[in-house]
């Protein structure tokens, strides 16, 4: 059976009818003033999820946090956690933590403290506080850190700092706010999979938030693509690269080609349409797609090829000239401007070391694709 | 090290020389002499001319006598002490005010910021004296304060407050407030909100945040704000002179008085040397303050 992408474990409550959602917002709307930051939200996330939203800054990923921890409440609608509403709830109340952006570390206490901090205030005995700040000390593997002060650590250490604290509660639910956004490139990608492997081995439920698409397919269980108060998309990293269900999440997901044209005829989920590049195009189209209508397709680079011949079909294929080329080890990318004027992006993987007689500029060549490596979308 | 950096070095120390260690010995040299009527009042009086046996003798007859004075006199003990607690109690009320202003500063939109922070600076565009003066219109028997309160009939006769130690907390209070409110509010302000909202997170109540984070770290703000009104407090002349009465008993005014009324140069400048001793704890607890502050980098 084809799947779309890899699924990171066995593990999909959210196709699973009679799964209970451990957090459900249930028709939420969010409103400052004029501006509404979430718009009549509905979405479930089930317990041991990686959840991430992802969107541009403003789109309200933010807030839809900020309402789970309590810090702002819902102008309508409810959210229930476990079963519970959590109207009312104050921050303090809720069996929820959370990791701020800026980390949010007190800066008179020392490390230890500010581990030891949620647990003293939970009136934890002193003893038993010791212990829990060793084992997060160790988790983090800043044992040797516990008696500095904030200001004294670097900017990874802070970032596992704040990581420590927020699970030294051992909340069910870990809020996450861009944890990793202050951390340099490589860091980043390290840190990445220790959250994983954390999240696996206290068996918490994570929703975290980021504006990162990749450090969102990486880590996450499920993605909910947000844009202007509203949830476009939730599916796993698979679905949402590889069926998008609109331009917007297509776009906001890697890189795409786009290619706009009104649809001729559907036969069997196949669509033909004619572009505005002077090729026809015969593709999977989105459910309610009809004939008739604008509509338009997007296909990643790695999916188009890149011959010298011209292939052996009359649809999905377009003739151009080779305008940029850039190559990056792995991988080489190749810009093709189409006698429309339209750049086509196409990417080829180098499964070899030498190739003879490369493709090179200004050189006319075919792309081609199959009719299931694109989607055809409706807006 | 070049001239010119030794040079830039150079010029603050001269400047302390010249504007403070210099006059300070002049005082305290004076402090040890013995008042005369004379033009200056007071012997002995060093004169290089007439060679190194008399500048000896004039060192010998130098003396303490003018502190054992002060000690013996209950008056000067008196003075200070009631200084000190008019300044203490007059930081303490100014904290309670100045805090909760500061506070509500910090907490306002960005925006309004700026307004507030100028409101609290605009006074200073008066003068002190005037604005001093001020407060004796409001709080004499027929002035302003009076009329309100009995045209709301909450009084039936006017209350008397200037000439009292009322008039003169009010007073201290009312002036020395912006130096307790910038310093707070410079605290706050830089604050990341977002610790509050860890430490709710975390399980601590709005009011439990509010002490084990806010206050916590507004300690060096409170710290220099108490110290900017406690100093200048103690030895205050004008504010009791204009709206105190014969009860208040200040060591300024009791200087001021053996300075221009009994021409007691000496008895004044060992005053003034005493106050200066006193002060000097609190003013090397701030700097330890500010020192510290510095140490967290918040």
């Amino acid at each position: 059976m084809k799947s779309l992408g890899n699924v990171r474990r066995s593990f999909t409550p959210w196709a699973d009818g009679a799964a209970r959602p451990y957090i459900a917002f249930e028709n939420v709307t969010k409103r400052f003033g004029d501006f509404t930051a979430v718009d009549d939200l509905t979405m479930h996330v089930y317990e041991r999820e990686f959840f991430s939203l992802l969107g541009p800054s403003g789109c309200g990923k933010t807030t839809l946090l900020r309402m789970l921890a309590g810090f702002e409440e819902p102008t309508s609608g409810d959210i229930l956690l476990d079963g519970q509403s959590l109207k009312g709830v104050p921050p303090h109340q809720r069996p929820v933590n959370m990791m701020f952006q800026s980390y949010a570390l007190f800066p008179h206490l020392t490390v230890a403290d500010n581990i030891a901090f949620g647990l003293k205030q939970e009136g934890m005995e002193r003893g038993a506080v010791a212990e829990r700040v060793d084992q997060m000390l160790k988790l983090v593997k800043l044992e040797q850190f516990a008696r500095r002060k904030p200001h004294q650590l670097s900017g990874g250490q802070r970032q596992r700092v704040a990581l420590a604290r927020s699970v030294a509660k051992r909340p069910k639910l870990l809020l996450l706010d861009e944890p990793l956004g202050a951390l340099d490139k490589k860091l980043r990608e390290e840190t990445q999979f220790e959250l994983m492997d954390l999240q696996e081995q206290l068996g918490l439920t994570f929703m975290i938030v980021t504006h990162d698409q990749e450090e969102a397919m990486t880590m996450s269980d499920r993605i909910a693509v947000m844009d202007a108060g509203i949830v476009v998309q939730t599916g796993t990293p698979g679905e949402i690269y590889e069926a998008p269900n609109t331009r917007y999440v297509a776009d906001f997901i890697g890189n795409v080609n786009m290619f706009e044209g009104r649809v001729t005829a559907i036969d069997d989920g196949l669509a033909e349409m004619e572009t505005g590049d002077g090729f026809g195009i015969r593709a999977v189209a989105q459910p309610g797609v009809s004939a008739g209508q604008h509509a338009w397709f997007a296909i990643r680079p790695e999916k188009v090829d890149v011959t010298r011949r011209k292939p052996d079909q009359d649809q999905n294929a377009v003739e151009g000239e080779v305008w940029d080329i850039a190559y990056l080890g792995g991988l080489t990318v190749f810009n093709v401007r189409l006698d429309s004027g339209t750049i086509v992006k196409a990417t080829v993987l180098n499964s070899e070391r030498a190739v003879e007689d490369p493709i090179g500029y200004e050189e006319r060549v075919w792309l081609s694709f199959d009719p299931d490596c694109g989607i055809l979308l409706e807006r | 090290m070049n001239l010119f950096r030794r040079l830039t070095i150079l010029i603050p120390y001269l400047w302390l020389l010249v504007l403070f260690l210099l006059p300070f010995l002049i005082v305290f040299r004076i402090s040890l002499s013995e008042p005369v009527l004379a033009m200056p009042p007071y012997a002995p009086q060093f004169d290089l001319g007439e060679g190194w046996a008399a500048f000896r003798d004039a060192l010998s007859q130098l003396s303490f006598a003018n502190y054992v004075w002060l000690t013996e006199d209950a008056l000067y003990r008196n003075a200070y002490f009631s200084s000190l607690r008019i300044a203490l109690v007059s930081t303490f009320l100014t904290l309670l005010i100045g805090f909760p202003l500061a506070y509500g500063m910090a907490r306002a939109s960005e925006g309004l910021r700026p307004i507030l922070l100028m409101l609290v600076i605009l006074p200073f565009w008066t003068s002190f004296l005037i604005r001093v003066y001020a407060w004796i219109g409001i709080l004499k028997p027929e002035g302003l304060l009076n009329q309100f309160l009995m045209s709301l009939g909450l009084i039936g006769e006017p209350l008397t407050i200037l000439n009292t130690n009322t008039a003169v907390y009010i007073g201290i209070v009312y002036s020395y407030l912006p130096f307790m409110v910038l310093p707070i509010y410079a605290t706050l302000e830089k604050m990341d909100y977002s610790l509050i909202e860890a430490a709710q997170d975390l399980g601590c109540t709005a009011i439990g945040a509010f002490w084990k984070v806010t206050a916590r770290l507004a300690v060096p703000g409170v710290l220099a704000g108490c110290l900017l009104v406690f100093i200048p407090a103690v030895g205050e002349f004008v504010i009791p002179d204009l709206l105190g009465g014969s009860e208040t008993l200040m060591i300024g005014k009791t200087l001021w008085t053996e300075f221009f009324n009994n021409r007691d140069w000496p008895v004044a400048s060992a005053v003034a040397i005493i106050l200066l001793i006193l002060l000097v704890v609190p003013i090397v607890l701030f700097q330890n303050a500010q020192a510290r502050a510095q140490e967290t980098g918040s």
